[in-house]
């Protein structure tokens, strides 16, 4: 393996995480926004889940006004910027575009959403700002998209918005868990920066809400609460050995990595438990900072793997090797994790069976948990009244996102049980339309 | 075997391209070039008394990716002292004593024509182009278009040429007037031996944004520049059908130019007449090797069609370029849509419903988006057919037996047509169309 040197400089990290869709030159975006159709009633704005009015905004690229096109990207998605290079719009909006159906490569849709946004917000051009005051304010939990979203969209309708943050950055797993080839760091804080500035709602750091107390208060200061608060950590698999050194959280491990960069360091050996986009994530990124051998293991298939088809090819091009059909049994190690005893899976009758005769250890010196989240049930529990499904996750109105207790909206992760962005950025503007007319009814 | 070439009006060429008047044809270096690339002829840039030209030049209409789809300018007539390209003309005819070299003339009094025609015949010009054509400057100073929209003075100025040379002289029209065959019939009545059409048009191809001059803009202000480039090429077409099916003027040969880039350009013109053709933008765009396409495109049709030289088709369009009261109304076509190729963007749809007769439905399931026609309201227009971005996906099939043809000359022979505002002859009566109220249906 090996195809990728350990990082040891922002530039070598860079190098190795270059960008998957690279910001478009002004020609690029050019030509390519020549190419759409302005198809009627298009199918790539009925995938987009924010609805962007697509072919609208590419016609604004083309005919000179990337100011124009930026606010018919924000009008529908306040997280644009992001979405054009995390979104996966290959099953989204460009896996919708029409030329798929001739074998004409699809109108790079998310590239171009990027490159207008990207323009607009770099020239700091104003194109929108916050409504009349009307008097009224919204608490939000969470500075992720889902938080932000919220916060942007009240903003534009006049209520003061305080959001309360546990971290010390805005924006949630975006900045912290989305893979750094989709996007920088900066790029990231560049956008909430932005919004933040043209539309004036607080954002108060480190100030995790977890107590009975605190969300009186919060009631009693504010019109409305929204719930934006994601998934939790990595939950505890169960395996004996578990709190070995060097058995992490995939969530905990992308974390540090896009926090330290460079700085941290992967060792040699990595297994990675999960078959899902996380699992290909961190896979992906172990290699990419240098690790000599990284294999996922996953129970069932591949064709079983809740991952993206697309991510499992990029994890396997950076070098990643794959066992399915594997269970991990038991952590191994003296202290400090030095492999993991693995038993084969076999599907008996239809079911998933471990054959606990066929085992064997894989040699590491790093696991990587990416069996999924915990979810907020604990916070949620502070909560008078607020219906939780069997999840975990919180219900709400679909369409007003409101939740059992009508002070209380949700949206993102918390109510889905995790999925992208674009959906977090979705129920965050619906959110705060559900709230104002909620509100003023 | 193909033979190319070529006499026009007495002008012979190894084959028929050649470059238009114009900065391709400004000194003997390009020509030279041209010729060694595969150009028949040239026309020298107009020849006169020298002038000077301002910086900031050319403007261009884009269109969606393509560059220069229209292409003008604000120059004059060559700034290179006559001396200079008259020596240039010889040695050009010394190393090319087969190609032909015409030189395009544009000056003022009866003298200064003389004079100017005798020195070009003894640099060894074949032939003499009339620039009566440049709509701008040079009509100022009553020149160039100046007589191309005054059929009595072009008149009188082709009989003076006509008297003074000894080469075969061509005229060069300008559009910029109503009837091309009122210049054309002048120049026929003065004695011109032929005709070439286009010159440019006049025109603005945009407004900068920011200090609210024309493009190209000089200084803060611009003008109005001569419009050519493929834009231009059906307005071009027109006017030579209109040359070449007059009776007198159809009798001298015509030179085609005017947004000619590819063979299939050059295969048009002369369909409808043209036996030379002339190119300034496209070589200008993309340099002199575009007539390797050009050529090696006029060969193969040619083969495929069985031509041995380009008189076996030229003008072949020409008796299928009729009056509108001779089409026959019980043509009838409709359009039908291939689903294996549809990639559902719907364009017919909305262009149809928007923008012609509601002739193609959407399916009711919004997961399929191939339309579909509604064929008794389908009028036969094109429109669907045009916009759709797949290739070959509608085609528009015939529906008449072929048995019947009856024209609106014969109709109104025959006292049958609409005559009052309600006739019952009217052409849509009982045509369908939806009520006005169903374009609301969708706020319900
Ligand atoms: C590894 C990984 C990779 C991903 N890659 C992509 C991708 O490529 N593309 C894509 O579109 N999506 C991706 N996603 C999913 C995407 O990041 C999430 O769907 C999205 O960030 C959800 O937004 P959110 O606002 O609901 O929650 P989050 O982004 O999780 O934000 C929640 C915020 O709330 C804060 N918070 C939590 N509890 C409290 C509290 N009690 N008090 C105060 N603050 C609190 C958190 O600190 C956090 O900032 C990925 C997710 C992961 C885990
Ligand atoms: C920059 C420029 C200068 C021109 N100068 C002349 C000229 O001096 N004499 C002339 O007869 N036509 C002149 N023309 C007109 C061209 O010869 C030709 O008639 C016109 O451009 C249409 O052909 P096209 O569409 O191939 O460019 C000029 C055109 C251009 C673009
Ligand atoms: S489907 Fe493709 S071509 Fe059609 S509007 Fe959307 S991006 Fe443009
Ligand atoms: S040919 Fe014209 S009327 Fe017929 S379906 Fe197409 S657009 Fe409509
Ligand atoms: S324009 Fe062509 S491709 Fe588009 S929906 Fe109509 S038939 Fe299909």
């Amino acid at each position: 393996m090996a195809e990728y040197k350990r990082p040891t400089t922002k530039e070598e990290f860079d190098k190795n995480f270059k960008q998957k869709k690279p910001l478009m030159n002004d020609t690029e975006a050019y030509y390519e926004a020549s190419r759409c159709l302005f198809c009627y009633d298009a199918p790539c704005v009925q995938a987009c889940p924010t609805h962007i009015d697509i072919p609208l905004f590419i016609k604004q690229i083309h005919t000179d006004n990337v100011t124009g096109a930026s606010k018919t990207i924000f009008a529908a998605n306040w997280l644009g910027n992001a979405c054009g290079v995390v979104c996966p719009t290959g099953v989204l909006c460009e896996g919708a575009c029409v030329y798929n159906h001739q074998d004409v490569p699809p109108i790079q849709i998310g590239r171009l959403q990027n490159y207008a946004t990207n323009t607009t917000i770099s020239e700091d051009k104003v194109i929108f700002k916050a409504g009349k005051s009307n008097g009224k304010k919204a608490a939000v939990l969470g500075s992720g998209p889902a938080g932000i979203a919220f916060a942007s969209e009240a903003r534009t309708m006049g209520y003061e918005v305080d959001i309360y943050e546990a971290k010390s950055l805005p924006s949630g797993l975006n900045v912290h868990g989305v893979a750094p080839y989709k996007i920088t760091n900066e790029e990231v804080l560049s956008e909430i920066e932005y919004l933040q500035k043209h539309l004036g709602f607080n954002i108060k750091y480190n100030s995790a809400i977890d107590s009975k107390e605190q969300i009186k208060k919060l009631e009693h200061n504010y019109d409305a609460i929204f719930l934006g608060v994601g998934l939790g950590n990595t939950r505890t698999l169960g395996l004996e050995g578990e709190d070995k050194a060097n058995v992490v959280g995939a969530v905990e491990f992308i974390e540090e990595l896009r926090k330290k960069q460079h700085k941290m360091k992967v060792p040699q050996k990595v297994v990675v438990l999960g078959g899902g986009n996380t699992a290909m994530d961190a896979a992906s990124e172990s290699a990419r900072m240098g690790a000599k051998k990284v294999v996922l293991a996953y129970r069932n298939s591949k064709e079983k793997m809740g991952a993206y088809g697309f991510e499992y090819d990029l994890a396997i091009s950076a070098g990643v090797d794959s066992l399915f059909h594997v269970t991990p049994l038991e952590i191994v190690g003296n202290g400090k994790v030095e492999g993991v005893k693995f038993a084969k899976t076999e599907i008996v009758e239809g079911k998933l069976k471990t054959n606990m005769k066929n085992t064997f250890v894989v040699r590491c010196d790093l696991v990587i948990k990416a069996t999924g989240q915990a979810k907020m049930g604990r916070l949620f529990k502070l909560i008078d009244n607020l219906d939780i499904d069997n999840r975990t996750v919180i219900k709400v109105n679909a369409e007003t996102f409101q939740t059992s207790n009508p002070k209380y909206f949700a949206g993102g992760d918390a109510i889905n049980g995790g999925a992208e962005v674009v959906n977090a950025a979705y129920d965050g503007k619906m959110a705060a339309r559900g709230m104002h007319n909620y509100l003023n009814k | 075997m193909i033979d190319l070439s070529i006499n026009f009006a007495g002008i012979k060429s190894p084959n028929p391209f050649w470059l238009a008047s114009a900065p391709p044809t400004n000194s003997g270096y390009q020509i030279m070039k041209a010729f060694d690339t595969g150009w028949g002829g040239a026309v020298w840039k107009t020849l006169g008394v020298p002038v000077v030209n301002v910086s900031s030049r050319y403007g261009s209409v884009n269109y969606r990716g393509t560059k220069m789809m229209g292409f003008n300018n604000i120059e004059l007539i060559t700034d290179r002292p006559l001396a200079d390209n008259l020596r240039e003309i010889e040695e050009v005819k010394k190393y090319f004593p087969d190609h032909a070299v015409i030189a395009s003339l544009m000056v003022e009094s009866r003298a200064e024509w003389e004079q100017i025609i005798k020195d070009v015949e003894n640099a060894g010009a074949d032939g003499i182009e009339l620039n009566f054509g440049c709509p701008h400057g040079m009509c100022e100073r009553g020149m160039g278009s100046a007589v191309g929209q005054e059929p009595e003075v072009l008149k009188t100025i082709v009989g003076w040429v006509k008297e003074a040379a000894n080469i075969p002289v061509i005229t060069k029209l300008s559009p910029n007037i109503s009837h091309i065959t009122d210049p054309g019939l002048a120049a026929v009545q003065g004695g011109t031996d032929s005709i070439s059409l286009i010159n440019t048009i006049k025109s603005i191809v945009g407004i900068d944004l920011d200090s609210y001059a024309p493009y190209p803009i000089v200084d803060g202000k611009g003008t109005n520049g001569g419009y050519c480039g493929p834009a231009v090429k059906p307005i071009a077409m027109h006017m030579l059908k209109d040359l070449a099916q007059h009776p007198e003027i159809g009798k001298v040969p015509l030179s085609g130019i005017g947004g000619i880039e590819t063979w299939r350009d050059v295969v048009e013109f002369i369909l409808l007449g043209a036996t030379s053709v002339q190119v300034c933008t496209a070589v200008m765009h993309y340099g002199f090797g575009i007539v390797r396409e050009m050529e090696a495109g006029l060969r193969q049709f040619m083969e495929e069609k069985n031509y041995q030289t380009i008189y076996d088709f030229a003008g072949k369009a020409l008796p299928n370029v009729t009056e509108w009261k001779h089409l026959n109304l019980k043509h009838k076509v409709v359009a039908e849509i291939n689903a294996d190729k549809c990639i559902g963007c719907d364009l017919c749809y909305i262009a149809c419903d928007d923008g012609a007769h509601q002739a193609i439905a959407l399916s009711d399931d919004p997961a399929i988006r191939i339309p579909s026609i509604i064929e008794a309201n389908c009028v036969g227009c094109n429109l669907c057919s045009l916009v759709c971005p797949v290739e070959d996906c509608i085609t528009m099939v015939k529906r008449d037996d072929g048995k019947e043809n009856v024209t609106w000359y014969e109709r109104t022979e025959n006292d049958d047509i609409p005559v009052t505002f309600d006739d019952d002859r009217a052409g849509g009566k009982g045509h369908f169309v939806p009520t006005p109220q169903d374009a609301l249906k969708h706020r319900k």
